[in-house]
């Protein structure tokens, strides 16, 4: 089902070119085929279902706009498709592919040198290696500039100590892009931020699966811990100064996102609007009852507007245009539309709702993740906030 | 080698259809490959890889400029070149598409003419035959395994009967139509073929490569006319009605009860 055909009012499908909607097309019944089948399965077991990755890679979507490399060079609203139509099968899927393209991929790609592209792109956009990315700290979260790990230039390397906290794909990965204060670079006060990719088995790097969470259960986050950790010094990524570069992978990653959610909210739209066209109550169809319409209409209404947002954003991103202050606007309303989406079609499906047979609370929860990660969704509004009144209210 | 494969558009199956008036109303409606189509082209294609005995996979489809969008697909699939014939599909019925296929199989001369075994929209089942025997050209239908001689001269053809398997040998060139289990993981055998080859079921997924390659491939276009067929309408909608719905159900007693209505009422004992 889609919001296409005989749902889509707004023609929004003619936006599309041959090529997005052939890719969009063919994630869907990838979707369809291989991930619904067995979601219900690893959510409850709390796993990342690592059997879909060399079909994922096979199909393209790791890094699917990088042009050589091994990548297929798509249009940025493909990218955003492939993202949401991920994520109509499960926010952990889709965080899985964001992770990879928009987080690892992504920074190698833009900060890195030829050499460093040469040996980790191939094997990251075929899926042979699985990256994570490291940012978020247990005291720093939202305001990742007072972020405590250090990198120490000794000889020819760099010595790593800190921890990150909350990453993504964390124990599946190969190799992490890890951002670090380095010491002697900057002020004393205000030392300047780099990246580095620290692989796996090098000495003083450790991983620990974060385990209870209630959201997001089928994808993997854990702990990265950095003691005395040496690297080569041709592990930082030269290009890479500052916070600018991780924002830069950050704004990558809200782009899909924006598109992202709206997948998980069309599932919910969708499975709301059979349910409730099926269940009979007091003679009739739910469907039938105003209160239940303005339910549907409403959620209906917000997804086709994130939507154009959503296209209008990938319209900005092709032309070189897409601002941050934009970016906030699509993660933040599109995310906020899907998890209210979830919560809407949760209830319109009663006691059903609540169990696993049905979409929409796995969505609900997941959702809850992606309104906290990639900047809150408060986060957001302080963004948009700053630019709509000059003045920034972040701090004291 | 040679392989001619078939494609038609048809409206997704997953919709539900509407009647208006004496037609279906196809406004609005998602079109997809007939998924029969779909696995031929995934033979088509499990038989170039395994065989290296197949140049070129052409993939012919009738329809408005609309079509072409389900052409690539195919071409995303891994097909080589597209030839569409400009006509009016949702109008033709299987005898006028038999000719074009017949005059279009004369231009390009394949080895293997590969066809899903029907449409799902008029789920007819009348073109292939209709070609072969226009062709005067072997045919074995309802493939669900194929394996292709060494040589690339016959093909042997699986089709399931009741109660087991049958297997049919048949020189090439011939018409080949396809059914379901053709894309089975070890349903298309080659010479080539290693001992452990396994495919993964169903039709491939277009990736994105071949999404972007498909761009880049042939397709020409073709006219009823530079054919030469004719076309006067050998079939007649006179009308079209949905089937009428079920009524409800009734409980027996009693076995004997059961039994009496199967014999008496319904007849089938
Ligand atoms: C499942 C999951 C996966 C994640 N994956 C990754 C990953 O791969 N890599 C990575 O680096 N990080 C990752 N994160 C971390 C995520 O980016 C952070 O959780 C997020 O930035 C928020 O930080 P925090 O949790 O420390 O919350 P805090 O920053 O402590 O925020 C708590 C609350 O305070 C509010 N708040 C904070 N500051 C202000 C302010 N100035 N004004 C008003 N309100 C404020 C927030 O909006 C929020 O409501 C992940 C998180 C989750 C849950």
């Amino acid at each position: 089902m889609s919001m296409y055909g005989e749902y889509d009012f707004l023609m929004i499908e003619s936006l599309l070119g041959d090529e997005e909607r052939m890719v969009r097309d063919s994630v869907r019944t990838f979707v369809r085929d291989r991930v619904m089948p067995i979601i219900q399965k690893h959510y409850r077991a709390g796993t990342f279902p690592t059997e879909l990755i060399p079909e994922i890679a096979g199909l393209g979507l790791l890094g699917p706009t990088i042009q050589g490399y091994g990548g297929a060079g798509v249009s940025h609203l493909a990218y955003g498709l492939i993202m949401q139509e991920l994520e109509r099968g499960d926010s952990g899927v889709r965080s899985f592919a964001s992770v990879q393209s928009g987080l690892v991929i992504h920074p190698i790609h833009t900060f890195g040198s030829d050499a460093q592209k040469e040996r980790w792109l191939p094997g990251l956009i075929s899926g042979e290696l699985i990256g994570c990315f490291g940012l978020t700290e247990p005291d720093f979260g939202s305001n990742p500039s007072g972020m405590r790990t250090t990198a120490r230039k000794d000889g020819d390397g760099y010595v790593l100590n800190g921890t990150k906290r909350w990453i993504t794909n964390g124990n599946l990965s190969h190799l992490a892009v890890v951002f670090a204060k380095v010491e002697g670079e900057g002020t004393p006060e205000k030392p300047h931020i780099g990246a580095f990719v620290v692989e796996r088995g090098t000495d003083g790097f450790s991983t620990l699966e974060i385990e209870g969470k209630l959201s997001l259960r089928a994808s993997v986050t854990s702990e990265l811990h950095f003691e005395d950790c040496r690297i080569p010094a041709d592990n930082r990524l030269p290009e890479a100064r500052g916070l600018k570069a991780a924002l830069s992978c950050l704004n990558n990653a809200r782009f899909g996102i924006a598109f992202g959610a709206l997948g998980a909210a069309k599932a919910c739209f969708f499975e709301a609007l059979e349910y409730a066209k099926e269940r009979v109550q007091f003679d009739r169809p739910i469907a039938g009852y105003q209160l239940v319409q303005r339910k549907l209409v409403n959620m209906y209404s917000d997804i086709v507007q994130g939507e154009l947002l959503a296209f209008r954003m990938a319209e900005l991103k092709a032309n070189g245009q897409l601002n941050p202050a934009a970016i906030s606007l699509g993660k933040r309303n599109n995310v906020k539309v899907a998890l209210e989406c979830a919560r809407t079609a949760r209830d319109i499906l009663g006691a059903n709702g609540v169990v696993d047979d049905y979409c929409p609370m796995r969505h609900m929860n997941n959702l809850e993740s992606v309104y906290t990660y990639e900047g809150t969704h408060d986060i957001h509004t302080l963004i948009i906030g700053q630019r709509l009144t000059g003045l920034a209210a972040f701090s004291g | 080698m040679k392989i001619l494969v078939t494609a038609k558009r048809v409206p997704d199956p997953e919709q539900k259809v509407k009647v208006q008036g004496d037609a279906i109303d196809l406004s609005g409606m998602n079109f997809v490959v007939n998924p029969f189509d779909e696995y031929a082209v995934e033979a088509a294609l499990r038989l170039k890889e395994s065989s290296g005995a197949v140049d070129e996979i052409v993939v012919l489809t009738i329809g408005s400029k609309d079509v072409t969008q389900q052409l690539r697909s195919c071409l995303a699939m891994g097909a080589d070149r597209g030839i569409l014939v400009e006509g009016d599909d949702d109008s033709l019925d299987s005898e006028q598409t038999a000719r074009i296929i017949k005059a279009v199989y004369e231009r390009e001369s394949p080895d293997l003419l590969l066809m899903g075994k029907q449409a799902v929209d008029g789920d007819n089942n009348q073109v292939a035959q209709l070609v072969a025997g226009k062709l005067d050209l072997p045919q074995a239908c309802f493939a669900g395994q194929l394996e292709l001689e060494g040589d690339a001269s016959a093909i042997t053809v699986g089709r399931e009967i009741d109660g087991g398997m049958e297997f049919k040998k048949v020189p090439l060139p011939s018409v080949v139509t396809v059914d379901l289990r053709i894309v089975m993981p070890t349903a298309v055998k080659t010479a080539g073929s290693k001992d452990n080859q396994e495919y993964a079921e169903g039709p491939r997924y277009a990736s994105l490569k071949g999404i972007m390659q498909a761009k880049k491939k042939k397709i020409d276009e073709i006219s009823v006319g530079d054919l030469g067929v004719e076309l006067e309408q050998w079939v007649k909608t006179t009308s079209v009605e949905t089937p009428p719905s079920r009524s409800a159900g009734i409980k027996v007693e009693s076995v004997d009860e059961l039994v009496d209505k199967l014999q008496n009422e319904a007849k089938v004992l």
